[in-house]
């Protein structure tokens, strides 16, 4: 019994007609890396959060280190020995590294601070583990991977002995997530027990020692890692083959392979940064799909908004068969039929509180879609129908609000949206973001008939595998710079990794001077 | 499903400030049956009752329209009262300035009136557009500004000499529009021409009814509705979200401005300092019971207009309440409906299985 630092028995937990989990067990050993994947809405987020006592569950039992646990809150699990670290950090930028861990349990009498005892525990506990964090430095002089270790400092702090970690590598460079996994392998040998959730499978077998698949609230399935494999537990998680690996050389153009969109040294100055954007040029030919591969925030997001008109360039130019539409407006560009998958769905894409049908012309209205300036309901829901079959969204009910939809099904909306206006030149920003792995195969074809089709496609993606496996050619963004265009098919992981950071960049100029 | 619950929730906080209402009458030692009775004979008793209650509820259902318009873009219109001061002021003085022909004249004064509510709103809409500040504090300040303009004018300018009133002289006699007992009286139907009850009630159904259209049966509307709804995703969406901010106001502005048709050239045919009792502030209590619908607003509008009616008579026959009831119904039906969320949760727990 007592070699479980963790056991869920039985838990179920409904939001109104919604069940969450349904009879969820769950056994994690002591010292062990213990992984729980699943697709969106599975309930893996939900059963770490009833551990963590964010939410009381409707029946079952917890039991911590073999003795039955009543966690009605986070202070009860933090007295446990839980802590967790959630995908969006809680950390004050303005604070330094000590600061931010006492925050909530400042050290010393309940009057005076005892500052320096806090910071020399945060020391050790760095030491300890190989965290490698300045005590003293601010939070927003540290890169993400730095901020993340600091949530986990927090967490030891605090006695974790058990870590919950939401989806920890999705803010990470692949350099990151190595060294990453290397705290992580110190953290077990020390005796702490980790529990990750994650959707990425790859990484799932190379650091967890045991995987519990979750769909639709249940439990699928509990598998040793060494005994299985990414197939086997992609169809545990969806229920049905899936087909991990796209074959984009299946996928020709066979028209006349003329350029369809030019960017020319782009540059943009944004609030405090002269350049958020710097100099980028590239171009996309019909039937091809450009990658744009970089750790988040290095310019992606500005480098979208600029080219779908949403944001004004300070200096340089793109053309669309070879017309200048630099400064044309969101509504002109989309005329010129450029699709827009927006990077943030619901900050750009969708009108949350309105249905399906109001959504499904959103960016449309100026067409014949709508039927006009008054407007045509009856078009309207006949184009949504078309646009709901066509992709499969579920529920197909045009009256529906698209808050209540998953996520997965909200992006199919959009990209339905965007593809039916027959676009010669589409921008697909983070297509598969929160989406499940069932939708993003889907996606992936979408996209791939698109460029068969004759489109050009600039993808943006936060997720390396996706800009490798899709892309004819990736342009590799970091500080605003394209610092490299390569080949997905010769690149390895690594070099890319490199790149994305900044490190090649004087390393390429040394291999063109020699 | 929510279509029931955007009646079922309004209802259910007018129900429960009538309840209150009945405890407070109760409290102070009045017979709340009796108080209520003679609020229903009051309103729908007689023909003056129905005619004074939509004569009251008309201005409302101007105002909740223009509150409510600007909510649909998002914005928060607190200034419909210094635009319809403000229209109900040129209103007037087109209407005594210019001694046209009606058919010219009244036109006019109906142009002038929406088009002045319109730039009084328009002014805030732009500034919000051009330069991000809070439309919420501009309106209230242009509130400040539209009383303290049209007094101004009024005192020095075109009062009657020798009136101690602070209004303006009377508009021409053919700037007048239409009562509606006179309407009706070729018809065969004999209203009592005292009656305030004038064509402006019709002006403002119509203007319900297009509200309606423009909102939901329009790409303008849309357009407006995405503003409202999300402005980054209006942006994505190719609309030109500053245009719409300013158009919005605008419309919210000239909606508020046609109180002053009824007020103006309906009822007392002459600019009056005060005419307006709140009008323009009571209208976002209308448009939050309407739920902000034209036709939810409309009838918000007319349960107002009756309460607003029936205040006077029981002020009168009543021996202990006075007509203060009548602002705490309205003061509770708002609370009762901001209470929504809570009547939501409460649900939600009571329809858990146990």
């Amino acid at each position: 019994m007592s070699s479980y630092a963790v056991e869920l028995k039985h838990i179920s937990k409904s939001f109104g007609a919604v069940k969450a989990n349904s009879d969820v067990s769950l056994s994690i050993a002591d010292a062990s890396i213990h992984a729980v994947i699943g697709e969106n809405g599975a309930g893996k987020s939900t059963i770490m959060n009833i551990l963590y006592g964010f939410y009381l569950p409707d029946e079952g039992e917890i039991w911590i280190r073999g003795k039955k646990a009543h966690i009605r809150n986070t202070h009860d699990a933090i007295a446990l020995g839980l802590g967790m670290v959630h995908q969006h950090f809680c950390l004050a930028g303005t604070l330094t590294v000590t600061e931010n861990i006492i925050l909530g349990s400042e050290p010393g009498s309940s009057f005076l601070l005892n500052y320096t005892a806090a910071k020399n525990r945060i020391q050790e506990l760095s030491l300890q583990y190989g965290l490698q964090i300045d005590p003293d430095a601010t939070i927003d002089n540290l890169s993400v991977g730095q901020q993340q270790r600091v949530e986990i400092l927090k967490a030891l702090y605090r006695g974790a002995q058990i870590l919950i970690l939401d989806e920890p590598t999705a803010v990470l460079t692949p350099q990151e997530t190595e060294e990453f996994f290397k705290i992580l392998r110190s953290l077990k040998a020390q005796g702490k027990t980790i529990v990750i959730i994650t959707h990425k499978l790859a990484e799932v077998l190379s650091i967890s020692d045991r995987v519990t698949v979750m769909r639709a609230g249940k439990v699928v399935g509990e598998v040793e890692t060494a005994k299985t494999s990414a197939e086997e537990l992609a169809r545990m998680m969806v229920g049905r083959d899936v087909l991990l690996k796209v074959d984009r050389k299946a996928h020709r153009y066979s028209g006349p392979s003329q350029q369809v969109i030019r960017v020319s040294n782009l540059s943009l100055a944004k609030g405090f940064k002269p350049h958020a954007l710097k100099n980028i040029s590239f171009e996309i030919a019909a039937g091809e799909i450009f990658g744009i591969a970089g750790v988040e925030g290095n310019g992606q997001t500005e480098l979208i908004e600029v080219i779908a008109g949403l944001t004004k360039p300070t200096k340089g130019q793109i053309f669309l068969n070879d017309i200048d539409i630099t400064n044309y407006s969101p509504r002109e560009i989309k005329a010129l039929k450029i699709g827009h998958i927006p990077e943030d769905r619901h900050r750009r894409g969708l009108l949350l509180d309105s249905n399906l049908l109001e959504n499904s012309i959103l960016g449309l209205q100026y067409t014949q879609v709508t039927g006009g300036t008054v407007f045509d309901y009856k078009k309207i829901e006949r184009h949504t129908k078309t646009l709901i079959e066509g992709f499969d969204v579920r529920p197909p009910e045009p009256s529906l609000q698209v808050r209540g939809l998953s996520g997965g099904n909200q992006q199919k909306l959009i990209i339905a949206r965007e593809f039916s206006i027959g676009p010669q030149f589409l921008i697909a920003a983070q297509p598969t973001r929160g989406v499940d792995i069932g939708a993003i195969e889907f996606i992936y074809k979408k996209l791939l008939e698109l460029k068969e089709s004759g489109a050009a496609i600039l993808l943006v993606s936060a997720e390396l595998d996706e800009v490798l496996s899709l892309s004819d050619r990736v342009g590799v963004i970091y500080d605003g710079q394209i610092v490299a265009i390569v080949d997905p098919d010769t690149v390895s992981q690594q070099e890319l990794g490199l790149m994305m950071t900044g490190s090649t960049s004087s390393k390429e100029q040394k291999s063109v001077v020699t | 499903m929510s279509k029931l619950q955007n009646v079922f929730f309004p209802l259910l906080a007018v129900v429960a400030a009538f309840i209150v209402g009945a405890i407070v009458i109760a409290a102070v030692g009045d017979d709340p049956l009796f108080v209520y009775g003679l609020f229903f004979s009051s309103v729908f008793g007689t023909i003056d009752g129905l005619s004074y209650t939509l004569f009251y509820a008309t201005p409302l259902i101007f105002t909740g329209l223009a509150v409510a318009l600007a909510f649909h873009c998002g914005l928060l219109n607190i200034g419909a009262e210094g635009q319809l001061q403000v229209a109900a002021f040129v209103c007037a003085w087109i209407g005594f300035t210019f001694n046209l022909p009606g058919l010219l004249l009244v036109p006019m004064c109906m142009l002038g009136a929406v088009l002045a509510g319109a730039i009084w709103a328009g002014i805030p809409g732009l500034l919000k557009a051009r330069f991000g500040s809070h439309e919420v504090i501009n309106t209230i300040m242009m509130n400040f500004i539209a009383a303290g303009i049209t007094s101004y004018l009024t005192q020095y300018f075109y009062r009657e000499p020798g009136d101690p009133i602070l209004q303006t002289k009377h508009i021409y006699e053919q700037a007048h529009i239409a009562r509606i007992a006179k309407l009706l009286s070729p018809l065969g139907v004999d209203l009592p021409q005292r009656l305030p009850l004038n064509l402006s009630l019709l002006i403002a159904l119509a203007a319900a009814g297009g509200t309606y259209f423009f909102l939901w049966h329009t790409r303008w509307g849309y357009d407006l509705r995405a503003v409202g709804a999300n402005p980054a995703a209006a942006q994505y969406g190719g609309v030109n979200v500053a245009r719409n901010i300013v158009l919005a106001m605008c419309i919210s502005g000239a909606l508020a401005g046609m109180v002053a048709i009824g007020e103006v050239q309906g009822y007392r045919y002459r600019y009056y300092e005060g005419f307006s009792a709140g009008y323009g502030f009571t209208g976002i209590a209308v448009a939050l019971l309407g739920r902000n619908h034209p036709l939810g607003i409309v009838l918000a509008a007319l349960l107002f207009g009756a309460l607003q009616r029936a205040g006077l008579f029981i002020d009168i026959f009543t021996d202990r309440v006075s007509k203060d009831l009548t602002v705490i119904l309205q003061a509770t039906i708002i609370l009762f409906v901001g209470c929504e969320e809570l009547f939501r949760q409460l649900k939600r727990r009571w329809a858990k299985p146990a």
